[in-house]
């Protein structure tokens, strides 16, 4: 197991290098002198000359590539433009939020995809399959602010169940989960339509493989089969989907904390667009990439626990 | 490769026709169809049917509820709601359907030459791809627009970028497997260049699951499109684009809830159409499914 875990780390490694490279070529590739941009066509020369020495761009390309990738592998992303405190407390300081918000709408996916799946495998072409067909392809077409602002005007405004401001006290964890519900929702929709989805082709192709039918000859109880012979052999799409998906949602948490004016990156996203914090952007995209980068790790690591086989691969 | 010979890439017409009739037989994917259709009629038609200027500010009935002169109610600036979101569905569509050909275009051409090349270019090719997979595609699209500046153009070339992955990928597979055929064989055989090979024999047989894939695609387009604009890094206004109407209705939210309320409407059935057509294509053309 440590093998494996060492040989997954080591391999993410390049990954991480490509994906800076790749951050470092986007912003590059736009037309124009950052520093201009940012001061505009006013700006005096020893201005722009003095923001481009303070964003490191009077430097050649390879030494600005070459920092670039060294400060942000450990864990340097600069500072903002605009407050000048370094990038990594910044986001640190909101990150908790975003992560509520992702880990409970994934949470929320699972616990409603998953069974919804396997029923709706179960009556394959029923009525409860056909509605579950239908309804997650609904709730896959919810872009996440339209639902957000339908939950929104619906459970806190018109009901007022819950509130509409999500500025959570992080040490109160009851104000923290009763902040998170309508958010999580929002953005946990489309996670739970999509867990359904895949449920249910992964048992359908699980449920008719040829061990099912030794299990039931055997005498296994069919809900046993379903759980436990039908289920641990469906999981590894499922997984696999729910790490991709991941990256998703952490795109659409953005929208979702604009709607429920909640603290976290995409709030700081939004700021840093608005007042052009180049470094700022970079640094996020950067942050966005290295969760995502970790969140694949995590689902292979998950394979190898959840399929011995993968492990000896 | 042995001499034997193979049937001919099947005659891709009348396969084409069966996919066609089976999606169209389905219930769901006729009523996907019948929405885009709407919308798509909408869009075109919206300089003739919008019963007021998309533009036209009336501020004797600001923020109107919906009924009489304003059917879907006005805005903060008394502009008619149905009207400015007939005009907007072209903006949607526009930017969409620009950014999935482009995609497609774009990635379906690295996808085949990649896979056709073969070897170490496939290989570092691929794992670009991998690494743009790697960004979410909202926020890749939303620091595109960022630094490019929001426009039509820029849009769509944002919007492309977060979807050459997939299309890549897609192009590729059946690539590898097409170019070990005879059919390809007997081309280079008879001194046909690679470019001929690639888009006159690999391509036609490639088409059908590219555009699967392109309208599944179009539907996350759309919603990219209307998240950027909601974020307020759309079309600029005053050109009206349903994204950018929802975030105007959301800031008027607590007395106009209506506003917010229809453009996200207009999104949702758009998306939804264009999932149920992509997902009845797929359906229809996947093998598996199809002996069913």
């Amino acid at each position: 197991m440590i093998w494996f875990v060492a040989k997954r780390l080591l391999a993410a490694v390049p990954t991480l290098v490509a994906v800076l490279t790749v951050v470092f070529i986007i912003v590059r590739i736009v037309p124009g002198d950052p520093a201009l941009v940012i001061l505009g066509d006013q700006a005096t020369a020893e201005a722009t000359e003095a923001l481009r020495a303070r964003l490191g761009t009077d430097r050649p390309m390879l030494v600005q590539y070459w920092s670039f990738v060294t400060n942000a592998l450990t864990g340097d992303f600069g500072s903002s433009l605009v407050t000048g405190r370094p990038i990594i407390e910044e986001v640190g300081a909101v990150l908790p939020h975003t992560i509520d918000l992702t880990l409970a709408s994934m949470v929320l996916g699972v616990v409603v995809g998953v069974p919804v799946g396997i029923w709706a495998a179960l009556r394959r072409n029923g009525a409860v399959d056909i509605a579950a067909r239908l309804l997650s392809l609904l709730g896959l077409s919810f872009p996440v602010f339209v639902s957000g602002i339908y939950l929104l005007l619906l459970f806190g405004l018109h009901w007022r169940l819950f509130p509409v401001i999500g500025n959570a006290d992080l040490s109160d964890f009851g104000d923290r989960l009763h902040k998170v519900v309508l958010p999580a929702v929002a953005l946990g929709l489309t996670m739970a339509a999509y867990i359904t989805r895949v449920t249910r082709s992964a048992m359908l192709h699980s449920l008719g493989e040829d061990y099912i039918r030794t299990a039931r000859a055997k005498g296994v109880p069919w809900r046993r089969v379903v759980w436990v012979h039908g289920l641990r052999n469906a999981s590894l799409p499922v997984v696999t989907v729910v790490g991709l998906y991941v990256g998703i949602l952490i795109g659409n948490s953005v929208l979702t904390e604009i709607v429920f004016n909640r603290p976290g990156l995409g709030k700081i996203i939004v700021g840093a667009l608005n007042q052009r914090d180049y470094t700022m952007l970079q640094g996020l995209m950067v942050i966005y990439c290295f969760l995502i980068v970790v969140v694949n790790l995590v689902t292979d690591l998950l394979y190898g626990v959840m399929d011995p086989r993968v492990k000896q691969a | 490769m042995s001499a034997v010979v193979e049937a001919p890439p099947s005659p891709r017409v009348p396969a084409r026709r069966k996919v066609l009739a089976k999606a169209r037989s389905n219930p769901t994917t006729l009523a996907g169809a019948i929405i885009c259709l709407l919308i798509l009629a909408a869009a075109i038609l919206a300089p003739w049917i919008a019963p007021h200027d998309p533009a036209e500010q009336d501020i004797m009935s600001r923020l109107a509820p919906p009924g009489g002169a304003y059917p879907l109610g006005t805005d903060q600036f008394g502009r008619d709601i149905l009207s400015r979101l007939l005009w907007g569905a072209r903006i949607s569509l526009t930017v969409s359907l620009g950014a999935i050909a482009l995609a497609c275009v774009i990635g379906g051409a690295i996808g085949m030459v990649s896979g056709y090349i073969g070897g170490r270019f496939d290989l570092f090719v691929m794992q670009v791809m991998d690494v743009l997979l790697s960004f979410p595609s909202l926020i890749l699209g939303l620091i595109v627009v960022a630094l490019l500046g929001p426009d039509l153009a820029n849009l769509v070339v944002a919007i492309a970028l977060t979807a050459i992955a997939p299309f890549a990928r897609i192009a590729r597979a059946p690539t590898l497997a097409l170019k070990e055929r005879a059919f390809v064989e007997a081309g280079r055989a008879l001194g046909f260049s690679h470019l001929r090979i690639v888009f006159r024999h690999i391509l036609p047989n490639i088409l059908p699951e590219v555009m699967v894939m392109a309208s599944l695609w179009m539907a996350t387009a759309v919603r990219v499109e209307a998240s950027l604009s909601f974020i307020g890094l759309g079309v600029k206004p005053p050109t009206p684009t349903w994204g950018g109407m929802t975030r105007d209705g959301f800031e008027n939210i607590l007395d106009s809830p209506w506003l917010a309320v229809f453009p996200g409407l207009a999104i949702l059935l758009l998306v939804l159409g264009l999932n149920l057509v992509g997902d009845g294509l797929r359906d229809a053309t996947d093998p598996k499914l199809r002996n069913e």
